[in-house]
Formats: structure tokens, sequence, C-alpha cells
């Protein structure tokens, strides 16, 4: 059943394979598997990677890190005030020396998509690589790989119906081959033969994905992952998707009767999903976030994981409203009641 | 003799450059802990009879009926549990 889960991933996001489907603890450690396989063996001093100022802390700490043990560089692409990303900017940034560019499909800040399609391909034109992280693409759009040219996609179950601590890491196969494993451990090997004359251990590794999966792997979870996945097929990802845009039109609509609540993030919904970046007047997002809890209501406040993102907004944190497709209209009746009342207190 | 730690279930710093404090009191002593503290900081405005904005000794917090306290402006850990010390018991 584990190796169906593995199956019925790749089909999800139409990978060519199962074999490009390595399941990890969530997108954080996905793209961490990237960085560390792939990027500590081919990143070196005069390298560069290529990462957006809207990205979530896991898609940035782990280049930061590796960029102090190898010595490459990373280059920051601007963001435009209302969050959308600065194409011309990130574009400009391409050179011979990029390697790879990180990039989020969509903004776990602001719900802004961004055209992986388009970012891919001038990527291949330098002969770098794309890392997507589709932490909140995959659990509400139609994802396919192909189709948009990544090299690697990380998502996690939690933000798609499924258990925490299970996620998966797309990469092309020809990639996987090349990359040096992860984690040592039982079944990621082939063969672990002592040799008496070198007084060492010979090992040769296991083929992609299983290379990269050291250790009894999360076997509850990769089912309940792809439970979730065929739950999310019966609905189709193209409803999920309509249904979140639907609230969140509704939602900016209703968001709009509160003068002292400012939106964040761009005006044209069409170029977002179902999130919802805002601040109150007069009130710390933790101040408005405990505010909705007395009422039932969960939203979250902060930074997101995203503090330079919050830099290019100037906020000290924002508070987020999100949806998915458990959530209804009277919902949203509810939240915007809420806020009124907030925002009159 | 009761302790701080017989109210608060849990002290997290929050996310966002506040760099405030969230106090999370126990949810069977959350209304004994609010009492408490509303007996001895001076209220200054309450919100809808959900956020109680108060001072006590200069510093400024405010109480959830939910059961939660944002504290701001406190330098230490130390200055975080003389202040609960002296407001819940």
């Amino acid at each position: 059943m584990h190796e169906n889960a593995r199956e019925k991933i790749a089909q999800f996001i139409r990978a060519k394979e199962p074999a490009e489907i390595v399941f990890v603890r969530g997108t954080t450690e996905a793209i961490n598997l990237v960085a560390y396989s792939w990027g500590l063996r081919n990143l070196k001093k005069g390298d560069e990677v290529l990462v957006s100022l809207m990205e979530h802390h896991s898609n940035i700490v782990p280049w930061e890190i590796l960029s102090k043990m190898n010595g490459f560089t990373i280059k920051y692409a601007q963001v435009n005030n209302d969050g959308t990303l600065n194409y011309a900017d990130f574009e400009s940034k391409f050179s011979s020396k990029t390697k790879i560019a990180c990039l989020s499909h969509v903004s776990n800040v602001s719900g802004v998509v961004n055209d992986i399609k388009r970012i891919a391909k001038v990527a291949h034109e330098h002969d770098a690589l794309m890392l997507v992280d589709g932490a909140q693409s995959v659990p509400h759009m139609a994802v396919d790989v192909k189709d948009l040219d990544m090299d690697f996609l990380a998502f996690s179950g939690h933000k798609m119906l499924g258990p925490t601590g299970i996620g998966a890491l797309y990469g092309k196969k020809e990639l996987l081959e090349k990359m040096a494993p992860f984690q040592g451990g039982g079944e990621m090997i082939k063969e672990v033969s002592f040799s008496q004359a070198k007084e060492r251990c010979d090992i040769s590794w296991n083929d992609p994905p299983w290379k990269f999966e050291a250790g009894t792997p999360n076997i509850c979870g990769g089912i309940a992952l792809m439970e979730a996945i065929k739950y999310l097929e019966k609905i189709s990802m193209a409803e999920v998707l309509k249904h979140e845009k639907q609230l969140a039109e509704y939602a900016v609509k209703r968001m709009h009767e509160c003068s002292k609540v400012t939106l964040h993030g761009p005006a044209d919904l069409s170029l977002r999903c179902g999130i919802i970046p805002f601040s109150v007047e007069g009130l710390s997002s933790h101040d408005v976030a405990l505010f909705f809890d007395n009422y039932g209501i969960m939203i979250r406040s902060g930074f997101h994981c995203a503090q330079p993102l919050h830099q290019v907004f100037k906020l000290q944190s924002s508070a987020r409203a999100s949806f998915y497709i458990y959530n209804t209209r009277e919902e949203i009746d509810r939240f915007a009641e809420v806020l009124k009342e907030i925002e009159q207190a | 003799m009761p302790t701080v730690e017989d109210y608060v279930a849990r002290i997290e710093g929050t996310c966002g450059a506040e760099k405030d404090i969230i106090v999370i009191f126990k949810y069977d002593k959350k209304e004994e802990a609010i009492a408490n503290i509303l007996k001895k900081a001076q209220l200054k405005n309450t919100i809808a009879g959900i956020i109680f904005e108060l001072t006590y000794l200069d510093v400024s917090f405010r109480v959830y009926s939910s059961g939660k306290a944002i504290f701001r402006s406190i330098k230490s850990k130390e200055a975080l549990n003389n202040i609960l010390a002296a407001l819940l018991l």
C-alpha cells in the first residue's frame, strides 16, 4: 500500500513515474533534501542560487546555511509592493552562474500565484534547475509537473487533508539518479559488505526514490496522504480552486465594508488564491487573532514564516485569513461580523 | 501556597517584529486568573468584554476572555515571572 501511495501521488501531480516521488516529512524536509543531496555537491564558490523575497523561511534558510558552507552566492529577486513577483527583476538576475532558481508556486502570505512555467523556461535557458515550493499550490489546484517543467516540487500532506509528518519531493528521475543520498541507514542501500582487506564497508546505494528514504518509512502517513488525494480527486482540483476563489472574492468584498481594515496583496483577485492577509488599524495581528479566537474563528498572525515579505510590505506582522474546501459563505459572513466588531470596539 | 504554574499552561513569544509574549492560562483556571488580574491591574479599556487593556507597574498588557494575555515590552523572563506572580497570587 505504501508503494500504491507513491503511485497515487505521482499520478496526482502528473509525474512520469512513481520513482520520481520521494516520501519526506513535509515541504521543509523536501527542500533540505535538495539542498544537501544536490546542493552540497553541485554548488561552489562563484555559483549563484536565485530565491525570491516572498519565500517561506524553509526556502531561504537551507540555502543560507549551505551558502555559508560552500561559499556560493544567493541572489534575492524583488517582490512588488502588492506582493506580486517582480518578474523583470527575477529574470534579470539569471546568469551563467545561476545553478538553481527557488520559487514558491503560491505565496503562503499573500496567496499570489507565480508563473512557474515562465520562470522555469528562463531557468532552463540558463542551464539552471527549477525548484518549486508547492506547499500552497498542490493542495489547492491541479499541478502538472511536466507541463510546468519544474525539476523539483516540494509539498506537505497536512495542508491537503492528510496528516502531519508526511509530504513528498518530486524530482526528475535523471536528477534523482545523479544525486547523493540525504541520510544513511536501512532501505537506502543495495549492499553493505565488509572488506577484510580494506577493513571498511563497501556500500552501493539503492535506486531512487528509496536511495533518499533511510530508515523505516512513515507508512501510515503515506497511505493517509493517498486517501486524502483520492478524496480531493473525487471533488476535482478544478472545483477546489473554484470554491476557494469564490470564497476569497466574497471575503474581500465583505472585508472592504470595514474602514479600519487594510488588505494586503494584489487587488486583482485573479492573481491569487484563497489567502487574504490583512491588518486592523490600532491593533496588532495577535490581538486580532485572539479576538477571533474568542468566537471560535481561527486565523493566523505573525510573520507566517516569511519575514522578508513583511519587510517588503513594511509590516510588523499580519493577520491572515485562509480558506479551503470545508469553508462556507456563511462562515465568511460570521468572520465579517466579528471583524466589524473588532474595528468598532 | 498557589504558584504561577498553577495558573499558567504555557508562555510563548509571538511571531512578528513586535516580540510580544503570550501567556496562556490553564483552561480550568482561566476565569480565576483573569479575575485576580482584574482586581490588581488598572483597567484602561475594555473591548466588547472580550479584550481588557490593562497596566500594572508601567507594564501594559491585554487579557482576553478566552484565557490568554499578551504582554508588551517585557525585558526578561524573570520580569515576566515577577509580574505574573504579583498579578495572579
